[in-house]
């Protein structure tokens, strides 16, 4: 059975990563174990914008895994960032193994607004479906009702569901 | 689909190259990277990428430079340019050449998706754009305006000439030359062949329709206005208002004209809003405007406003050698549309059409033929197939009053190289009366 592994760099919901195992399991008949990486953050952050650049942990803990896992996620409460870009909600490698995903921004409080773990939890599973989707080879997917669907925003991401539409489940090899 | 679309990143730095072209194919777009302009320059081709997002600033060729080269090469591209916080007013100078946006780096995600969306939607209705007008391109044909004569090759050069300027057109010719014809091929070949022309046909109403017809009205502006209308001025805007048999209009109305002309702008009937129009303006009559004018019942100054650039369309039997050409064409247009396999004019016919004077000209022709096509039998159009006026109407005689006054105004013109002048003075007439006899006769200097 395909093995995934989800690495906790600096994740403070920890009471999710159940749920996170059980996305992986039931979407992609991944069976994960959970690991907590001795990895110095300072390798990946720039004081200049306070965040954390996605790319270089990606290739982190691909060197650092590879051989091991057919997937790695990891989850982090840090904000990340490509350099083009203001920032990101996470971020995968295309029809590869690892994807990274941040709560910083899914966060209510981030928009001012009180804090609201459903709605938290709910945004996580979406990214996190996302993101490994694109490992699985999976673009963004016009349809609103696609988890693919790209989502530049929180509001993006509220609006989607946490499924995929029939054309993209059909690319997913284990479904 | 976006995998149909086709974006390339230029940027001297790896970094931001691999970012975006890893973003734009998480979307499905088919991305292409180059750090170096001079590359992109060497293979550019138009419509070869749908967007192009060009970093401002880079060492061998400035982002501004490679929009002004791309630009002249294909002035449809889309180009987006990327820039830094600090080079902000380079970058609005890049809007002002041409550059579809830019946006500032690190870019909102949020932003580049909606941009690059808005780009993709405005390259496509350009796209649109184009094949729409290349169809409207084919479907304008001017297959009506037919004549080989030296007169109608210079009826055609004056159209080419005056077509592609703004200049406002008076189109003298009797009635059923195709005055309309000329009209609509100034227009097609104009700048504003992609809005309407609106011929109106201003004998056709007494004064108070005009007013509307032209101006339109408001709801409740007389009894019967029911509704709000917009007149054939305000749906001229953009393209070129028509106004056929202009000497019939009314001195009143005159005076409504005039004003729109100068300034552009008028007032629905009824209405209190001033209403700005942009249209170019061709008139035409068959009456001699110069004689309504010393007659007082036409303004001189909308006589100077109309007659900017005049264009004379000589009557049929003064170009006898279209009237061949003209009648085959006829012969042809009918056949196609009633479906008869009539396919020529025999020798005795043909001789026929190319005595008749044609009083009613091209129009009158055409009747003849139309009439010729519907009682005549396959495989020819034969004399008695002609209308009864044309066959016995042979009006070439040269012993009537008008054709010795013809002859004898030809002489004294010849006499005096022409000086309108010295002409008119020797037959004692004014010059006004002059040229409207030199128009009336056709008369032009050899």
């Amino acid at each position: 059975m395909p093995a995934a592994a989800v690495v906790l760099f600096n994740f403070s919901n920890s009471s999710y990563v159940h749920r996170v195992i059980e996305l992986l399991k039931s979407n992609f008949n991944l069976d994960s174990e959970v690991i907590h990486p001795l990895i110095n953050p300072s390798e990946f952050y720039s004081s200049e914008r306070d965040q954390y650049y996605s790319t270089k942990i990606l290739e982190k803990v691909i060197r650092a895994y590879d051989d091991r896992y057919d997937k790695i996620l990891t989850l982090t409460d840090h904000d990340l960032f490509v350099p083009v870009l203001t920032f990101v909600f996470g971020e995968a490698q295309l029809t590869g193994k690892a994807a990274i995903v941040s709560s910083h921004r899914l966060h209510q409080e981030f928009y001012g607004l009180p804090s609201d773990d459903e709605v938290l939890l709910q945004r996580l599973e979406k990214e996190v479906l996302h993101e490994i989707g694109h490992t699985f080879g999976l673009k963004h997917c016009i349809d609103w009702n696609c988890v693919m669907h790209s989502s530049s925003n929180v509001d993006e991401i509220d609006i989607k569901p946490k499924d995929f539409c029939k054309t993209c489940s059909k690319k997913i090899p284990s479904l | 689909m976006n995998d149909e679309v086709k974006i390339l990143i230029v940027d001297d730095e790896q970094i931001v190259r691999d970012s975006l072209k890893h973003w734009f194919e998480e979307d499905g777009y088919k991305v292409d990277v180059s750090e170096d302009a001079f590359d992109v320059l060497r293979d550019f081709k138009p419509d070869k990428w749908d967007i192009l997002l060009v970093d401002i600033k880079m060492p061998k060729m400035s982002g501004l430079e490679l929009l002004e080269k791309v630009k002249e090469i294909d002035p449809e591209s889309v180009v987006i340019i990327i820039t830094a916080y600090a080079s902000v007013p380079t970058a609005v100078q890049a809007l002002k050449n041409g550059a579809y946006d830019y946006v500032t780096k690190p870019i909102d995600p949020d932003e580049l998706s909606h941009l690059v969306k808005k780009a993709i939607k405005q390259k496509n209705l350009s796209r649109e754009n184009i094949a729409l007008k290349a169809s409207i391109d084919e479907m304008l044909n001017l297959e009506d305006l037919v004549g080989e004569s030296p007169e109608m090759k210079k009826v055609f050069d004056l159209i080419q000439m005056v077509a592609k300027q703004d200049t406002t057109v008076m189109i003298r010719g009797e009635s059923g030359t195709g005055k309309e014809l000329i009209a609509r091929a100034i227009h097609i070949n104009s700048p504003r062949k992609y809005y309407p022309i609106i011929p109106v046909n201003c004998g056709a109403f007494p004064e108070s329709l005009l007013e509307s017809e032209l101006f339109g009205h408001e709801k409740g502006a007389f009894t019967g206005a029911q509704y709000r209308r917009k007149g054939k001025i305000e749906m001229a805007d953009g393209g070129t208002l028509f106004l056929d048999e202009v000497g019939s209009i009314s001195p009143k109305m005159q005076v409504e004209l005039l004003r729109v002309i100068e300034s552009k702008q008028f007032n629905r009937v009824g209405g209190n809003d001033l209403i700005k129009v942009n249209f170019r303006l061709i008139s035409a009559t068959n009456e001699s405007l110069e004689k309504l004018v010393e007659a007082g019942n036409f303004r001189e100054d909308l006589y100077y406003r109309l007659n900017v650039f005049t264009i004379y369309v000589p009557p049929l039997r003064e170009r006898r050698s279209d009237i061949p050409i003209l009648a085959n064409f006829f012969v042809n247009k009918f056949s196609r549309v009633m479906n008869k396999s009539i396919r020529k004019i025999s020798n005795e016919a043909m001789d026929i059409l190319l005595k008749y004077d044609w009083p009613g000209n091209v129009r009158e022709l055409e009747n003849a033929i139309e009439r010729a096509m519907v009682i005549g039998k396959p495989p020819e159009i034969v004399p008695e197939d002609l209308p009864f006026q044309i066959d016995k109407g042979n009006n070439n005689s040269n012993d009537s009053i008008s054709d010795m006054e013809k002859s004898h105004i030809r002489k004294v013109l010849s006499k005096y190289n022409w000086n309108i002048t010295q002409t008119a003075a020797a037959l004692k007439i004014d010059r006004v009366t002059l040229y409207n006899k030199i128009n009336k006769y056709g008369l032009k200097k050899t």
